[in-house]
């Protein structure tokens, strides 16, 4: 178990009444993808914000890599390696492309104020080395064309893919993807899961909140089913697909068919 | 003269409750910082100020300068905060444009009104004044302080006890949930408008009363002791900011009294920075919590 | 070494413009002051309160301790940013209302205390201040606030600030100290206001404690929403109009609360990235790829 990545017990959250996220246990193994899914309103983003720092739980205990984080600002999170993305795209509408991933870097840059103003070697090198990272980060997102234009001027699918792009410049330990999918065409779609899949590949451990079901099963190792906060379901996706309880969690809902459709 | 000094702070706190009430519950609910509430207070002591000049009693001038306050606060909610609520722009913005708004209509108050001071017609303050138990209790203090427990006993019936009050409630949870629900929010910004108009404009008239002095610049002073009582009461909360106001209104006689009356205006900023220090949620609030 | 002569023409010009040449770069030190903190997504409504500080704190140090200028404009700055770390500090986790509400007050609390105190000249205010500042401390000032801003805004520095601005909680979540951003941006602009506020002191020889209220708060804040944020110069240029405004149309002197007003009002609700949209980039070195 001290080998999770990511360790959540008994997490629990209210607000007021509700329990958003009622005693969710789960544990993400280094290089996987876990996959986090459930009805809308199940508490999955809200899992997201208490992992990321946004929200303090009620009770339970969030780790990551075996250290306990839960009571630390979510900037501090992200310098243990943590990073997220939006469900509702949060961009730096009015900042290029470029500087959007550059400021995702901003941990790893060392020069402060007096080096910056000074503008002395260290400085330069630092910038240009950032900015040479953060074009390969785009290329690999496949947005290096779109550079130089404004991050809220760029079409919905890039928007969310620059959004992977900023994460991805923190070089996170554990990248949490909330509806990356979502909005996007089926080619855009299609694209998203190869880059998924090569961020797999080259050894990302990935917590993925996704809709799309064929997607899901596709790439994910393991995953977490919640329904109204609570699990109702953990494992390999054929176990959870099959699962009567995750069925009836669906019932009614489109992606219901895609359950029954693939099995 | 403890008990004197006392009593005259419950008067002016309960002025600064009735005033903070509406500022806290158009946070609350409306999730804004409407600075323009400041100046409904200048704007109820004018208009009942011209309403007595007319002839009218003050029995009848005193809630028809608050509606028509209130009619006005929707109005000008209408047209400065609407247009941002729409286009969901940050709460800073809403802060701003409200800014913007109070040095506009506090600049023209004073191009036509000019801040002399103003006194209501003869006769109209009821100079009476009653032992009671060693204390002078006038009868203007009595007419302020049954006014405000009237007023704010209404507003917690309201809001405690109708289905109006459950969605103020729910709007001041979650927004969107609220309007899921059902909740008319268009409408009832608008009465919640209505309401923080009315008591702002009766606060002023109270305080018009009280000190018998009217002039344009009244609510800016009494905005920052309102900043004051709800960051103590905390933001948002009805009954932080009722004993917040008491509490402050109290402890300025007080200042006057021991201190030198002088540094009396101070009293509200101090207890802000401190309560920011030791207890930044007030004595009631919750911090509003961050949502993704 | 053949003395410098100033052109007669500009120095007639000077002679008869002079408080508003000074007042220009005075304004422009303030917008400045506003636009850090607006530009990590905060707002200040003690711009004017800190300019107080620091106009009283420089009269006193050389009127009573004899300091000279320089000594004096530090300590200008220094007891503004002691203000600003006394009330600012707590307010850092809060949202960003708690800050705005906390400076508000400080504009009267101080005049409050200006006003009773002998010390300070009471009500009357301080005179006889030494007129020691001048066009080179000044715009030297200005242009060295402006050049270490535009240097800071094309670095990490600058590209955290943008996005707290943009959007708090996604900056957060890439790992910016928001409490350190935002408490740093709050004593620099109170450092620069009360510069500002310093200077003002040794070219008017005169201060009163009702100078640095509430009007002058939102005056300030009116410069840098009218110009805009995009770069350092955006809110300079602000300063400009809106102090050039009120001279070239004399009538509308007596309207100055009037015109700030609606100036945020409008800038706020129809154009929020104000007068100069350009944006300065924020990469210190070029942005296009090595091939
Ligand atoms: N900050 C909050 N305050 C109150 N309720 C919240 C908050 N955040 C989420 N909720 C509620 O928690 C539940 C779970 O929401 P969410 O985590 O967004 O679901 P999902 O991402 O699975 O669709 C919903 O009922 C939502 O309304
Ligand atoms: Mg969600």
């Amino acid at each position: 178990m001290s080998a999770a990545r990511l360790s959540l017990t008994h997490l629990t959250i209210r607000f007021g009444g509700l329990a958003a996220v009622d005693d969710v246990s789960l544990s993400v193994a280094p290089g996987t993808v876990h996959g986090l899914i459930g009805p809308n309103g199940a508490g999955k983003t809200t899992v997201f914000n208490l992992v990321s720092g946004l929200l303090a739980p009620s009770s339970g205990t969030i780790m990551l890599d075996g250290k306990e984080i839960e009571a630390l600002p979510s900037w501090s999170r992200a310098g243990l390696g943590l990073a997220r993305t939006f469900q509702n795209i949060r961009m730096f509408a009015q900042m290029t492309a470029l500087e959007t991933v550059m400021t995702g870097m901003h941990l790893r840059m060392k020069a402060g104020p007096v080096a910056s103003i000074l503008r002395m070697g260290r400085f330069r090198t630092e910038e240009s080395a950032a900015r040479d990272r953060a074009y390969e980060i785009l290329d690999l997102v496949g947005l290096s064309q779109s550079a130089q234009l404004r991050s809220g001027d760029l079409p919905y699918g890039d928007q969310r893919r620059l959004e992977i792009a900023r994460a991805l410049a923190l070089e996170p330990r554990l990248l949490l993807l909330d509806e990356p999918a979502a909005g996007m065409n089926p080619s855009e779609t299609q694209q998203l899961e190869d880059l998924l899949g090569r961020l797999k590949q080259q050894g990302y451990t990935i917590l993925l909140v996704e809709h799309d079901m064929h997607f899901v099963m596709r790439l994910c190792d393991e995953i977490t089913v919640l329904n109204f906060g609570r699990k109702i379901a953990e494992g390999r996706p054929e176990a959870v697909r099959s699962n009567p309880q995750v069925i009836e969690a669906y019932l009614g809902t489109r992606v219901a068919k895609s359950l029954a459709g693939g099995s | 003269m403890l008990a004197q000094q006392l009593l005259n702070g419950l008067v002016v706190g309960s002025t600064y409750a009735l005033f903070a009430l509406g500022f806290t519950l158009m946070f609350g609910v409306l999730g804004v910082i409407n600075l323009v509430y400041g100046f409904y207070l200048s704007l109820g002591a004018f208009i009942a100020l011209f309403a007595t000049q007319a002839g009218l009693s003050i029995w009848l001038a005193l809630p028809a300068a608050a509606l028509t306050t209130g009619v006005i606060a929707v109005v000008l909610d209408g047209l400065l905060l609407t247009p941002l609520r729409k286009a969901k722009a940050p709460e800073l913005s809403s802060l701003m444009v409200t800014l913007g708004g109070t040095l506009f209509l506090y600049s023209l108050a004073n191009l036509l009104f000019s801040t002399d001071i103003r006194r209501f017609p003869v006769g109209v303050v009821d100079a009476t004044a009653y032992d009671i138990a060693g204390m002078r209790v006038s009868m203007t203090q009595l007419l302020i302080m049954g006014a405000v427990v009237v007023m704010v006993s209404a507003l917690l019936f309201v809001m405690r006890g109708t289905r109006l009050g459950l969605g103020l409630r729910a709007m001041a949870e979650r927004p969107d949930t609220a309007e899921l629900m059902g909740v008319d929010s268009a409408s009832l910004v608008r009465l919640v408008s209505l309401i923080c108009g009315t008591l702002a404009g009766a606060c002023g008239v109270l305080i018009g009363l009280n000190y018998n002095a009217i002039q344009p610049y009244m609510g800016e002073v009494m905005m920052l002791k309102g900043f004051a009582v709800i960051i103590l009461g905390g933001l948002g909360d009805i009954r932080g900011a009722l004993i917040g106001g008491l509490l402050i209104g109290m402890l300025e006689t007080l200042t006057a009294g021991y201190i030198a009356s002088t540094w009396k205006d101070a009293v509200g900023f101090v207890v802000l920075v401190l309560t920011l220090w030791i207890r930044p949620s007030g004595l009631f609030g919750r911090l509003a919590a961050k949502r993704a | 070494m053949p003395e410098f002569v100033l052109p007669e023409v500009i120095d007639d010009f000077l002679f008869t413009y002079q408080n508003l040449v000074y007042s220009l770069g005075i304004h422009g030190l303030l917008a400045l002051s506003m636009y850090v903190v607006l530009a990590v997504g905060q707002l200040s409504l003690g711009q004017a309160a800190f300019m107080g500080l620091g106009a009283y704190a420089s009269a006193l140090l050389t009127l009573k301790l004899g300091w000279s200028l320089p000594a004096a404009l530090a300590g200008a700055m220094l007891i503004p940013a002691a203000a600003a770390l006394i009330i600012g500090s707590p307010t850092l986790r809060l949202s960003g209302v708690y800050l705005a509400l906390a400076t508000i007050g400080l504009g009267e609390v101080q005049r409050l205390a200006f006003v009773n105190s002998d010390f300070t000249g009471g009500a009357l205010g301080l005179s006889g201040i030494p007129t020691k500042a001048g066009l080179v401390s000044i715009y030297g000032s200005l242009l060295v606030a402006l050049v270490l801003l535009v240097l800071v805004a094309r670095s990490k520095i600058g590209r955290a600030m943008e996005a707290m601005r943009e959007d708090e909680l996604a900056a957060g979540a890439l790992g910016i100290n928001l409490p350190a951003y935002k408490l740093g941006a709050l004593v620099a602009s109170a450092m620069l206001a009360g510069l500002a506020g310093g200077l003002n002191a040794h070219v008017s020889s005169f201060i009163s404690p009702n100078d640095y209220g509430f009007d002058a708060a939102v005056t300030i804040l009116s410069f840098a929403l009218l110009g805009g944020l995009g770069s350092p110069f955006a809110p300079i240029l602000g300063a400009v109009i809106l102090t050039l405004l009120p001279e070239v149309l004399r009538s509308l002197a007596n309207y100055r609360g009037l015109v700030s007003g609606s100036i945020i009002v409008i800038a706020v609700m129809f154009m929020p990235r104000g007068l100069l949209i350009w944006r300065m980039g924020r990469i210190g070195v070029s942005s296009r790829r090595p091939s």
